[in-house]
């Protein structure tokens, strides 16, 4: 991400501040940005792991993906900026309405503030222990499985065709991250205890991920987040009990997090952009 | 008259055809920064050359590459690396276009860059192979070491030094290597 628009934008902060609640007008829009703000978050998160893994494949595995979230988050925040740019009325509300600039990627993501991320609280999540950064991943990635697996068919032919790109890198995420989840679930008693106890914490943020923002229902014909949830459900089900992790409890309704996908979101976010925007707000227009 | 002009379109034609063609050539000499043995074109990452060119001469070569995994940071450097080999060949008007669909697959790589792949020591793609399929949990498929030959390798871990490799080892000769994975 090199160049970057300059959004000189200090009236709409504080206009933002006194309780102006940035929206986008298109749903396919925000649809696009809330996909994009998910990956780019969880990227920038998985990159915490950096020099830093139990193991030197294992560290270089979480960078991987974390550099293919980077990837599809670049991709998808292009094809946003092209559809904002073709309507910039609906930049109105938005702390990126300065001067007609066009948005780019790195607008997008540098100099948004954080009510108008969102990226569902799961990604946002501090890393905790390796346990539990392989469990978010392996739930958001079968998540993403299923999520681009029905976007590849969507009539939108640029969001389809992301989809069918990202699921070939997704696959390889599902994979890696299940055989930990079963190897650390189903391994030494510190390990399981470790495990229970990150599905405990985790839990509550993945019912989010399927409870339907407006933009979702509108933004493309056919997605279908309620068949998502259950095959979602299904094949995390499978892994759990063949890592010893499943207790019926799953079942049940427990009481949710959420608010993210509506730009709500938890204490981390704000130190996440904190360290992802700094460059940008304290050098703006720097470049490499 | 008539058939002049008929001529003069033909040539106009062969004319151009042969600069596509020569710029094709070209970029067999730009290589991925990552895996230098490799020319873009071995990779199949080319999907188009196109030469227009204006009333004044001024001729425009638009070059359509799709990228190989999306978050692959070669893709700037390849672009810039394929300015430069154009404007060291005289033109001047450049457009690098991103084309995501249809998705690149490693079935596109040609068969000289498999075995280029190889001599440098890396496993190239299996041709028809199950890992490449969006299911999960598919029985893994053997894959050759670069070395010896032998197809008793073990995969080490589905991640390596760049988003397109694999970590294997050859269970016969022991050597650690790199497979260029299946997409
Ligand atoms: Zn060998």
């Amino acid at each position: 991400m090199q160049q970057v628009n300059s959004a000189n934008n200090q009236t709409d902060l504080i206009e933002l501040d006194s309780g102006k609640v940035p929206l986008w007008e298109g749903f396919r829009e925000a649809f696009i940005l809330h996909l994009a703000d998910n990956a780019l978050i969880l990227a920038q998160r998985n990159s915490e792991w950096c020099g830093h893994g139990p193991v030197l494949e294992q560290d270089i595995a979480i960078t991987n993906i974390s550099l293919d979230l980077l990837g599809q988050a670049r991709n998808l925040y292009q094809y946003a900026a092209l559809l904002i740019n073709k309507e910039p009325h609906n930049l109105s509300a938005s702390s990126l309405h300065s001067g007609g600039k066009e948005v780019t990627e790195d607008s997008l993501s540098f100099l948004r503030t954080e009510r108008e991320f969102k990226n569902c609280l799961l990604v946002e999540q501090p890393n905790g222990n390796w346990g539990y950064t392989i469990l978010r991943q392996y739930l958001f990635s079968v998540y993403q499985f299923l999520l681009y697996g029905q976007l590849q068919y969507s009539e939108d032919e640029n969001l389809a065709a992301i989809a069918v790109k990202s699921l070939k890198e997704v696959t390889y995420h599902v994979r890696w991250s299940s055989e930990w989840v079963i190897r650390l679930g189903d391994g030494t008693a510190e390990s399981h205890k470790k495990m229970v106890q990150a599905l405990e914490e985790v839990w509550s943020f993945t019912g989010e991920l399927f409870l339907p923002e407006p933009y979702e229902n509108e933004a493309i014909t056919g997605f279908d987040l309620v068949a998502l949830q259950h095959s979602w459900l299904q094949q995390i089900t499978n892994v759990l009990k063949e890592a010893t992790l499943f207790s019926s409890a799953l079942n049940e309704k427990v009481f949710m997090q959420s608010g993210g996908k509506k730009g709500l979101h938890t204490e981390h976010m704000g130190y996440i952009l904190a360290e992802l925007q700094f460059m940008q707000r304290a050098y703006p227009d720097a470049e490499w | 008259m008539v058939v002049t002009d008929n001529n003069n379109f033909i040539e106009n034609i062969t004319a151009n055809e042969k600069a596509v063609a020569a710029i094709w050539n070209l970029l067999e000499e730009v290589y991925d920064p990552e895996i230098p043995v490799l020319s873009i074109i071995d990779l199949g990452i080319v999907r188009d050359v196109v030469l227009t060119s204006s009333v004044n001469e001024n001729i425009e070569a638009t070059i359509v590459i799709t990228p190989t995994y999306s978050g692959c940071p070669a893709m700037d450097a390849i672009s810039m690396d394929i300015r430069l080999k154009l404007i060291e060949h005289g033109y001047k008007n450049i457009k690098i276009n991103t084309m995501l669909s249809p998705a690149w697959t490693t079935e596109w790589i040609s068969e000289t860059g498999k075995e280029k792949l190889k001599a440098y020591g890396i496993a190239p793609p299996n041709a028809k192979q199950i890992v490449c399929d969006t299911k999960l949990f598919v029985e893994l498929e053997a894959i050759q070491c670069p070395v010896c030959n032998s197809y008793s390798t073990k995969l080490i871990s589905q991640f390596g030094s760049t988003p397109c490799k694999a970590l294997y080892q050859c269970q016969h000769c022991k050597e650690p290597f790199e497979y260029f994975k299946c997409h």
